[in-house]
């Protein structure tokens, strides 16, 4: 498939361009997860101080995982904000008479996503560790696969999300937030899969994000890093992807037809 | 018409929405260095045709040829060559002109970026408003900065929706002229939709008048009204709008 890096490196220009434009941005990138991390935090601290602490590593689940589902959500929302960016700013048109191929748009939006995780992710390790002593560095060695993962299916709800936005105009814009919320409850983000009611685990073990929240716990508690989950969020994420993919190319090509691509973009 | 200066090519071109029909069988080509206008009454079908040149949208049926290839087989070589403004799309608000030029720069590939940003501030005007933030323009420079947008790529094609729409009069007027200059001095086809009989007699060689997706007239701006021995322009255009001249029977000169 050709692909030009030129393309997306100027696509994510305007996104930089933007971000560094406007404080107000960067504000936002770092306000919500700092406000969710001091409520997990304080909770935290709260807990531990009432000796529910059976498992005192139980605390810092919480802490975890609230920063490794910013990860996910951050990334999805570098998808699918920067899309609505340009259907914001009546750009959309702009950039698809351009000679951009639909993939590299979506690879730029995608490379937004990895960048608004690394600034949330840098501030809340920060913080997290120097207020609460967690540290997202005990994850070791699955650190990096499980940020991976998370990332990979951020861009892929955030493909989905686009997608249905498109589809359905600007009126649908708030799916760009209630996607990753969705599926969050099933995504075991606090607590493990087995509190699930059983017919539900095997959905919630679908989402690719569910291998990598139990993994977490795993570690957290001190054991080693369960790879086996690692893959397994790997192979879901392969599924979803292409799932993804392909709910993104046969929307736009009904959006074409329908001349929706216009009426997103100029209404 | 020599066969190699055809840098537009659309044939029977169909475009329906459900039962509605935006296009009926819409068949034109531009030549190299001539400008084309698409008149027509509101919801006659040119920003439809407009959309499908531009790959924006899928025609039902028909063709588009662009520089010879067909463009849904070249989308991306041909979208190279080609470039659009509309009253109806702007460039990102909160970025600065500078920033935004710079931007689209890259994403045709321009080879000296700065030097020729700098080039069209200059030939457009606006040198001044290098670095004013996009979403505080007039309608006027905001205009001019998307003229300067769509001329980056030096394209062999522009197409133009509307491109005065929002603008005074005055400034419609320099707007005009100086599609008028870039088309005599680089040679550009333009393709030119308007409702407004001003733009089309001074800005194109040629034009279509469309009505309800299909062609009720085709010649030069003098040509089309004295067939409908209309004293001008604009009072055919309103005899069509108001029913007095009906499409059925008329045939394109
Ligand atoms: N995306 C769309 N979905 C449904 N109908 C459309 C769409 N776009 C245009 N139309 C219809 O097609 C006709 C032509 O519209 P348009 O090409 O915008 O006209 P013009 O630009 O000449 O004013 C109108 O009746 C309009 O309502
Ligand atoms: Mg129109």
């Amino acid at each position: 498939m050709p692909f030009s890096f030129n393309t997306v490196s100027a696509l994510v220009l305007r996104y930089i361009y933007l971000y560094t434009r406007n404080p107000v941005r960067f504000v936002e990138l770092i306000f919500w997860p700092l406000v969710d991390l001091l409520m997990w935090g304080f909770l935290t601290v709260y807990l531990k101080k009432q000796g529910v602490g059976e498992f005192p590593t139980a605390i810092t689940y919480l802490i975890g995982g609230m920063i490794l589902w910013d990860v996910l959500f951050r990334s999805q929302q570098g998808v699918s904000i920067s899309f609505l960016e340009d259907v914001w700013t009546r750009n959309l048109l702009n950039i698809f008479v351009a000679p951009v191929r639909t993939v590299e748009y979506v690879a730029a939006t995608c490379v937004v996503g990895v960048l608004r995780v690394g600034v949330t992710l840098l501030v809340l390790v920060l913080v997290a560790s120097l207020a609460y002593q967690f540290h997202l560095t005990d994850l070791g060695f699955g650190l990096l696969p499980f940020l991976g993962n998370l990332i990979l299916f951020g861009w892929f709800l955030g493909m989905i999300s686009t997608a249905l936005i498109m589809r359905l105009g600007q009126a649908a814009e708030s799916l760009a937030w209630a996607v990753p919320f969705f599926i969050q409850p099933l995504a075991s983000v606090f607590y493990p899969v087995s509190v699930l009611p059983e017919w539900l685990q095997p959905i919630a073990m679908a989402l690719p994000c569910t291998p990598v929240f139990e993994g977490m716990r795993t570690v957290l508690a001190g054991q080693p890093v369960p790879w086996g989950s690692i893959q397994h969020a790997f192979i879901l994420n392969l599924i979803w992807g292409t799932i993804a993919g392909l709910f993104f190319a046969v929307n736009l090509r009904h959006v074409r037809k329908a001349g929706l691509l216009v009426k997103v973009a100029t209404q | 018409m020599n066969h190699s200066t055809v840098i537009l090519e659309a044939d029977k071109l169909v475009k329906t929405f459900g039962d509605s029909t935006a296009l009926d069988g819409l068949s034109f080509q531009v030549t190299k260095g001539e400008s084309l206008g698409l008149l027509g009454v509101n919801g006659a079908g040119k920003t439809t045709a407009m959309n499908l040149l531009l790959g924006l949208t899928t025609p039902t049926s028909g063709t588009i040829r662009m520089f010879g290839k067909d463009l849904w087989k070249h989308r991306i070589e041909i979208l190279k060559q080609v470039n659009f403004s509309s009253a109806y799309t702007s460039l990102p608000s909160n970025l600065l002109v500078w920033q935004n030029l710079t931007v689209f720069a890259r994403l045709y590939g321009v080879a000296k970026p700065k030097q020729r940003i700098e080039e069209l501030l200059e030939l457009l005007d606006i040198t001044h408003l290098r670095k004013s933030v996009t979403g505080t323009l007039s309608a006027g420079e905001s205009t001019r900065v998307n003229l300067a947008k769509a001329l980056l790529n030096e394209p062999r094609l522009l197409l133009l929706d509307e491109p005065t729409a929002s603008l005074d009069p005055d400034i419609a007027d320099r707007v005009r002229k100086l599609l008028r200059k870039l088309q005599a001095e680089r040679g550009l086809s333009i393709l030119y939709t308007s409702h407004n009989m001003r733009d089309i007699e001074e800005v194109c060689d040629r034009l279509i008048f469309l009505h309800g997706g299909k062609v009720l007239a085709e010649g030069t701006p003098g040509e089309v009204h004295e067939r409908f021995h209309r004293s001008s322009l604009e009072d055919l255009f309103i005899g069509v709008a108001r029913g007095e001249i009906d499409a059925i029977g008329l045939k394109p000169l």
